[in-house]
């Protein structure tokens, strides 16, 4: 199996990268230099005013390193990838589907299902830890819409009844997710999503969190030789990752929103680590920001059971998993797609 | 043969059609695969020309190419031997790093570049050998009609499925041990995904 390795995520500005040998050398602005061997990475993330050398960039694309440059705050701003791993026929037939009803449809299911599951499975594992701290009937009433969208999955749907689903999913597991926000802090209140800017530090990390997410899930995609930008659930819009869209649904529940909760919950990121800005926009400092990095690259340490194969493995390897799984079942190798359940 | 296919491929086939469909269909581990092969190349290009040893020429990294088999690639060694008639004859060499045995994937592998060197020659090349394991045995292998004909079939087959660029069902085995795509090929997930999906669904 692929190992797991780590992803270099440059956050000082004004760092310069290189390439020397099979190293990059990272020169920060008070001209330290560190190196980093360019083996035990699968990624560089570059926040901000972050240089790096062509050569680099060109190294980094012959050994299958995804490299993606974002605003300091974490917004996508490009990615470089190297030349195609050349698997065209799977992106063919990637795309053949996507403009296929009824195989879109099937692979829409299997998406909603894994994400419709998650959320179910988050909802009652905070009722199981903390029942006697939330509101018990909000999350019964949470769980119902759960319960039924899980029924009616049952059966195959159409296409937009999935699409749908998957709002009414989404629409209830947020109307409760502030309950999970165990707290005493009011700055960490919640009341529903919003985002571009974030207007509250819960929204501000979930933003930032889904930014990680979807950097190592596109980069697993492409690793197997899909395209990123044709998803089914999520149909092409220009600049919109659609299948990386796609595959997180099954990750954000289990992967990112539990990673937010432990994090307030735990009090390892404080209210005083997030700036309002004058328009009511929330971002977070630096040191916050490298917590949430920090807390993430463990995360993807953690060993879980995958089980569709039935084989332990670390978190951060499920999403290459679950890319190679998504081309099989492309390829029609596979009878669908198995999203990951998390117990 | 529309195609000409890497000697490799017909190795990977014999040894696991779904290995070689993972390798040269899904394009898995392409990176280690070309890096290992580029390391073989490297090593192969400072082999330099033909030699003699123990008196008998040899040419080490000899290219290799059969339109009929639709194939290419490069022996390991070729020697020059007396045939039958007294005439030199190729005589195909191949190394086996650190394996107890010669499986019958190994003499077809052989076959295969004998087939080769046949066409590009025009003569007639009855025999090659294996050396393999430690300490270093030699084993002497005759291409005989069926092994040729093995060759042929599984040659048909192999391009039948690189065309069809379908991964055929994994049929685990012991072979499955040494085998480095072990991870990518995932031989337990086969079509029980909607048993699956329903479980997951389930309270």
């Amino acid at each position: 199996m692929k190992k797991l390795l780590n992803t270099l995520y440059i956050t000082s500005q004004g760092s310069y990268l290189s390439k020397d040998g099979e190293c990059v050398v990272v020169r920060t602005e008070d001209g330290a230099k560190r190196r980093f061997p360019v083996h035990v990475l699968d990624g560089i993330v570059c926040f901000g005013n972050v240089l790096c050398s062509p050569f680099l960039l060109g190294h980094c694309g012959d050994k299958g390193l995804a490299v993606s440059f974002l605003t300091e705050r974490g917004r996508y701003l490009a990615g470089v990838r190297g030349p195609q791993s050349g698997n065209v026929l799977l992106r063919r037939a990637q795309y053949r589907l996507a403009d296929d009803e009824d195989g879109s449809s099937r692979l829409a299911r299997s998406i909603i299902i894994g994400k419709a599951a998650n959320s179910r499975a988050v909802l009652r594992r905070c009722l199981r830890d903390h029942g006697e701290r939330v509101d018990r009937l909000a999350m019964d009433r949470a769980l119902a819409v759960l319960d039924d969208c899980a029924g009616r999955l049952r059966r195959p749907v159409p296409l937009d009844e999935a699409r749908g689903m998957e709002g009414q999913a989404a629409n209830a597991y947020f109307s409760v997710f502030g309950n999970m926000i165990l707290a005493e802090d009011q700055s960490f209140c919640f009341a529903g999503r919003n985002r571009r800017p974030p207007l509250d530090a819960v929204n501000c990390l979930l933003s930032f969190v889904y930014t990680l997410l979807a950097h190592d899930v596109r980069s697993a995609l492409e690793a197997v030789g899909l395209d990123p930008q044709v998803g089914f659930l999520h149909r092409d819009r220009p600049g919109r990752p659609g299948l990386a869209l796609d595959v997180m649904e099954e990750f954000r529940p289990f992967l990112a929103d539990r990673l937010v909760l432990s994090l307030i919950n735990r009090g390892e990121v404080r209210a005083r680590g997030f700036v309002r800005k004058e328009s009511g926009a929330v971002f977070m400092d630096d040191d916050t920001r490298k917590t949430v990095l920090t807390a993430w690259q463990k995360r993807k340490q953690d060993e879980a059971l995958h089980p569709f194969l039935k084989e332990r493995l670390p978190l951060g390897l499920a999403f290459h998993v679950q890319a190679r799984l998504m081309a099989r079942a492309v390829r029609g190798d596979l009878d669908g797609y198995p999203p990951f359940f998390w117990k | 043969m529309d195609r000409t296919l890497p000697l490799s491929a017909l190795q990977h086939y014999l040894y696991c059609p779904r290995q070689c469909a993972l390798i040269h269909v899904e394009k898995v581990w392409e990176e280690n695969l070309y890096t290992a092969e580029g390391r073989l190349l490297h090593l192969r290009a400072d082999a330099g020309a033909p030699g003699r040893r123990g008196g008998v020429v040899q040419d080490r990294a000899v290219p290799l190419r059969s339109d009929r088999l639709g194939l290419y690639g490069v022996a390991d060694v070729v020697e020059l031997r007396p045939g039958p008639d007294g005439r030199e004859t190729p005589y195909p060499v191949e190394y086996k790093r650190g394996s107890p045995k010669v499986e019958d994937w190994d003499r077809e592998q052989l076959c295969a570049q004998a087939l080769c060197l046949e066409e590009m020659l025009g003569v007639e090349v009855p025999e090659g050998a294996i050396f393999y394991g430690k300490p270093r045995r030699r084993e002497r292998v005759v291409f005989d009609a069926p092994l040729r004909e093995a060759v042929q079939r599984h040659c048909r087959e192999l391009h039948v499925m690189i065309e069809r660029a379908a991964t055929p069902d994994a049929s685990p085995g012991k072979r499955c041990r040494g085998c480095s795509l072990a991870g990518a090929c995932m031989p337990g997930a086969s079509r029980r995904v909607e048993a699956y999906l329903q479980r997951g669904l389930d309270p």
